[in-house]
């Protein structure tokens, strides 16, 4: 077994049974390694399930700061007896597994390369505290004890969080307290502490902020200003509306009369709940939904109504493993054709493609920006891994010049000034025409519909009437590509690159690094709106070999590039990594090597 | 055909509100329904309803759904916004235009497809928060645009024009809104404007979701002979168990009612509606009285017409959501937003 000093670079994996309130010890362990200065990615890995499955949260302990899952376990908690055998299993050679010595183990779960470390974790809890429920968290708060001592983290910080997670509860933090010394008073008396895999104290998450996407999406609307949401719950969506709903009752109702300045309504379906966001943005508010596969399904008659008839809408889809209900609990990104071109005819949708919490919160502003610009609807996807899981990001900025885009919306004034409107005329030939609020002004009237309409807005039936609109909003997708926020390129003229989309980046990074140190440079694109802005085009042209990497079956973003660019699709590699797991820097090396090599054989 | 704009002539000396409007003014554009359709004189009653109120049709906002009756907002007040929204699905359009504009006049109008077949749960959810909107429903028992199926309130042994009979029970909007809780029930004709012409106007004054259902004969698919929604079934079973007259707010109340049998109902702009029994043993504010009649005169093939049920004051949306009075849609943004000052101290809990 190496004895090799590993600091600040390691993974810890943590395998609980689920309701057992194992997630607030797991969330204090990584919070105190993130105090000490040392950034830390955090993923969970839960069942569709309120109580009694297996459920893992995983802490990658890494002083390079990478966003990605690590695809390996160094120090796994074994709390979960149904899991035992498989958890031993996925340890790394030469890494550990702490587990409950209460009971007897079996005798055939044994590794040689593995140091298996007991902790009598339930016959402490249940010597020192009262009552069943305390006892089970308690035992949580212990191994956070015990991991303290082995991995040298710092008590004084653990003291600290403790402090502010109970300040309204004082007599807990003693009882967490004294959970956590037994732990750790346990693991110095047996074990040789701390570990050679330990966490040293670094300045590197100064600035910093540990948030879930859906909770950083909430900020985003709430300071874009919107007042209207509307939603049906559906995981891993759920989070996203609960949050503004917090963050609403904080900011936003009146301290005098206790009026509220928002409008949540929990609709009855997906169908209404799109219905609903449409009618508050025809009506002049901003509005919006979230959901995920599932939802966008059902909403698909309306999306394409909303494209049909130029209502601005924001939706948020944070999705998850499909097909049908598929696995609500894991991550992916497959939903990206079923959005770009949501529901019957010709309908193309903008979508946006936040990378990470931080890119939730001012991706949502854009989203409503662009959304009443354009007069259509917008997307943003995102996926269960940044809606989720905590993500360590720089602290989030407002700029107080902010004001929202409201697009071209005519007031009474300037209605009182005109001879007449009419709602499709594109008088400034950008494909995008003025459109009026009910009850502003007798001249602004119009009847939104979704059958046939001409330029005035009337019913037809006629074939160049109809045409007319329908060619105007394909040039409208051309004045999109403009507006839409542009992809992140990083060049050095190589002829190999890596290209990929949302929660992809951290490990397409991550694997681009690895590929540079075995000589291997890659450029690297991610794109953040569809449609594909001016640069995408370009960048496949100038490269031999682009590898697509996305989290779907079928090549979506592929698909979708060759779709919007006609772009040569010889040149587009897929790297499909779809089994419901954050994805790994690891995978897409062992993908990118194997079919190089496979060039290169041929 | 819808596109036409009717020509709007006004004739000098045509009685005007004091608005300055005439009737004219409160018209739409020129129907594309069948010659004979209830629809059309609906639509008339709407017009009519509009003018008198004296409401400024621009501060009207229409919505439909689909079918030949969610046409017919095209019809009337040319000057205010109207949607065609999907099939079944307008009241969430409407739920969320009212969420973010409470201040204008939501019409809904609706067909027995749209609203009892491929709507119902949105109808039913409509009324479950009390949108305040006036919902009509131009009941005939077929679906008229796809060319006479039967629809949801088929009655049980009506027969269609092809000869099929209808075994399924119908679904009765009146029955349906009586058990969501709806607070202003009731049910008319087309063919009886005297009777329906007050109802509308009670019910757009009424504040929370009032639910018309307007029998109203499809003279194409399903007004023949043997079908329960024709114009002759319907004068024949038509039974109207409550009158309603609706007064304006300081307008006197007319002669010709008999003081002891007229119910007067306040309603929250102070107008009000009279009711007075036809059927002596009815009571318009006893929900349940009002379901088991129903369900008594059902059972000897009567179609019982009238402000069926009133409560006024129940919460509406706004009101359970303790919203501003300011309307969303206009509240200056730098209310809404925090500022990058209270952006920095909420952050502290995520360190
Ligand atoms: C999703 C969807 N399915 C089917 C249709 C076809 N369709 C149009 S109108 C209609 C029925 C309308 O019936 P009703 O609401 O009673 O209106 P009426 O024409 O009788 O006034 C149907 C089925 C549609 N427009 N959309
Ligand atoms: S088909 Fe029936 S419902 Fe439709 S317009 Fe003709 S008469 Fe009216
Ligand atoms: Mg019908």
């Amino acid at each position: 077994m190496s004895e090799l000093v590993r600091v600040n670079d390691f993974v810890i994996k943590l395998a609980n049974v689920n309701g057992t309130g194992s997630a607030s010890a797991n969330s204090l362990l990584m919070k105190a390694i993130f105090r000490m200065g040392v950034p830390v990615v955090g993923k969970n890995y839960f069942p569709s399930n309120i109580q009694g499955l297996p459920t893992w949260y995983e802490v990658r302990v890494t002083h390079e700061g990478y966003m990605a899952r690590a695809g390996q376990v160094d120090v796994m908690v074994a709390m979960n007896a149904q899991t035992y055998a498989q958890d031993l299993a996925e340890v790394a050679s030469g890494g550990y597994l702490v587990y409950d010595s209460t009971w007897p183990r079996t005798e055939q779960l044994q590794r040689d390369d593995v140091t298996i470390l007991g902790v009598p974790l339930a016959r402490m809890a249940n010597e020192n505290f009262e009552g069943a429920r305390a006892r089970i968290l308690m035992k949580n708060v212990c191994y956070v004890g015990a991991l303290a001592a082995l991995l040298d983290l710092d008590l004084d910080i653990i003291r600290e969080l403790l402090e502010q997670t109970f300040a309204s509860k004082p007599q807990l933090v003693g009882a967490n307290l004294k959970a956590i010394r037994l732990g750790y008073d346990y693991a110095c008396e047996h074990f040789d502490c701390p570990l050679p895999l330990r966490v040293a104290a670094l300045d590197a998450t100064a600035g910093h902020i540990m948030i879930d996407g859906n909770t950083a999406a909430a900020l985003g609307c709430l300071y874009a200003g919107a007042t209207v949401g509307a939603w049906y719950p559906i995981t891993p969506s759920t989070s996203l509306m609960d949050a503004f709903s917090v963050f609403c009752h904080r900011y936003r109702i009146d301290e005098q009369s206790g009026e509220k300045n928002f409008c949540i309504v929990q609709a009855e379906d997906e169908l209404a709940a799109i219905g609903m966001v449409l009618g508050a943005n025809w009506a002049g508010a901003r509005a919006f939904t979230p959901t995920s596969g599932p939802g966008i399904s059902l909403m698909s008659e309306f999306i394409g109504f909303a494209y049909f008839t130029e209502i601005p809408a924001v939706l948020f889809n944070v999705q998850r493993v499909g097909p049908s209900t598929g696995m609500p609990t894991r991550t992916q990104q497959g939903d990206l054709l079923s959005c770009a071109y949501a529901s019957h005819g010709d309908t193309r949708h903008v979508l946006l493609f936040p990378a990470n919490p931080q890119e939730c919160f001012s991706t949502a502003v854009e989203a409503f920006d662009l959304a009443e610009r354009l007069q259509t609807p917008v997307m943003v996807l995102s996926d269960l891994d940044i809606g989720m899981n905590d993500w360590m990001v720089p602290e989030l900025q407002w700029d107080e010049s902010y004001r929202p885009d409201r697009g071209k919306v005519l007031d009474a004034a300037e209605l009182e000034q005109m001879e007449e409107f009419y709602r499709y005329v594109d008088r400034d030939g950008d494909a995008i025409c003025a459109r009026t609020l009910p009850g502003t002004h007798p001249r602004g009237a119009f009847f939104t519909r979704g059958s046939g309409h001409n330029e005035k807005g009337g019913y037809t039936e006629d074939a160049a009437e109809y045409q007319a609109i329908v060619d105007r909003l394909a040039r409208k997708w051309e004045t999109a590509r403009t507006l839409v926020p542009p992809s992140i390129v990083e060049e050095q003229g190589s002829d190999i690159a890596i290209l990929t989309i949302g929660s992809g980046d951290g490990a397409a990074r991550e694997a681009r690094a690895m590929l540079a140190a075995r000589g291997l440079g890659f450029d690297y694109l991610r794109v953040r709106a569809f449609p594909f802005d001016a640069a995408v085009a370009g960048f496949i042209e100038r490269h031999q070999r682009v590898y697509v990497v996305e989290q779907n079956r079928d090549a979506q973003l592929r698909t979708m590039l060759i779709n919007d660019l006609a772009v040569d699709p010889e040149k587009l590699h897929p790297v499909l990594l779809y089994d419901g797991l954050p994805i790994s820097a690891g995978s897409i090396v062992a993908t990118i090597e194997n079919d190089l090599a496979r060039g290169a054989a041929a | 055909m819808s596109f036409i704009r009717k020509p709007k002539i006004n004739y000098s000396g045509q009685r005007r509100n004091s608005l300055g409007l005439t009737v004219r003014d409160y018209e739409g554009g020129m129907s594309t329904l069948c010659a004979g359709c209830g629809h059309d004189s609906i639509t008339s009653a709407l017009v009519q309803a509009f003018f008198e109120l004296e409401i400024e049709p621009h501060r009207v906002a229409k919505l439909s759904g689909i079918g030949c009756s969610s046409k017919t907002p095209a019809y009337f007040l040319s000057t205010a916004h109207g949607v065609n929204a999907v099939h079944g699905r307008m009241p969430a359009f409407a739920t969320g235009a009212n969420a973010a504009a409470r201040d204008l006049y939501y019409i809904g109008v609706s067909g027995d497809g749209d609203s009892l077949s491929i709507g119902l749960g949105q109808f039913s959810h409509a009324m479950r928060r009390n949108l305040d909107m006036l919902y009509v429903i131009e009941n005939n028992g077929v679906y008229g645009l796809t060319k006479g199926q039967f629809s949801a309130s088929a009655d049980v042994g009506s027969k269609a024009k092809k000869g099929e009979v209808n075994e399924q029970r119908p679904i009765d909007p009146v029955k349906t809104a009586l058990a969501m809780g709806c607070g202003f029930v009731a049910r008319s004709f087309s063919g009886d404007k005297q009777q329906l012409l007050p109802l509308l106007k009670a019910a757009l004054k009424h504040r929370g979701f009032a639910m018309i259902d307007v029998l109203s004969p499809c003279v194409t698919f399903n007004d023949h002979e043997d079908s329960t929604k024709s114009y002759a079934h319907t004068r024949q079973f038509y039974h109207p168990a409550i009158d309603a007259d609706f007064i304006a707010p300081r307008e006197p109340i007319r002669a010709g009612y008999d003081e002891g049998q007229a119910v007067p109902i306040q309603l929250h702009d102070g107008s009000q509606v009279l009711l007075r029994k036809v059927a002596p043993d009815y009571d318009p504010t006893d929900r349940a009285a009002a379901f088991t009649y129903l369900q008594r005169c059902e059972q000897q093939g009567e179609i019982v017409t009238g402000l069926l049920y009133i409560e006024s004051g129940r919460p509406t949306m706004h009101d359970i959501n303790r919203s501003t009075a300011t309307q969303l849609r206009d509240m200056p943004y730098e209310e809404l937003n925090p500022g990058a000052a209270a952006l920095a101290e909420l952050q502290k809990r995520f360190r």
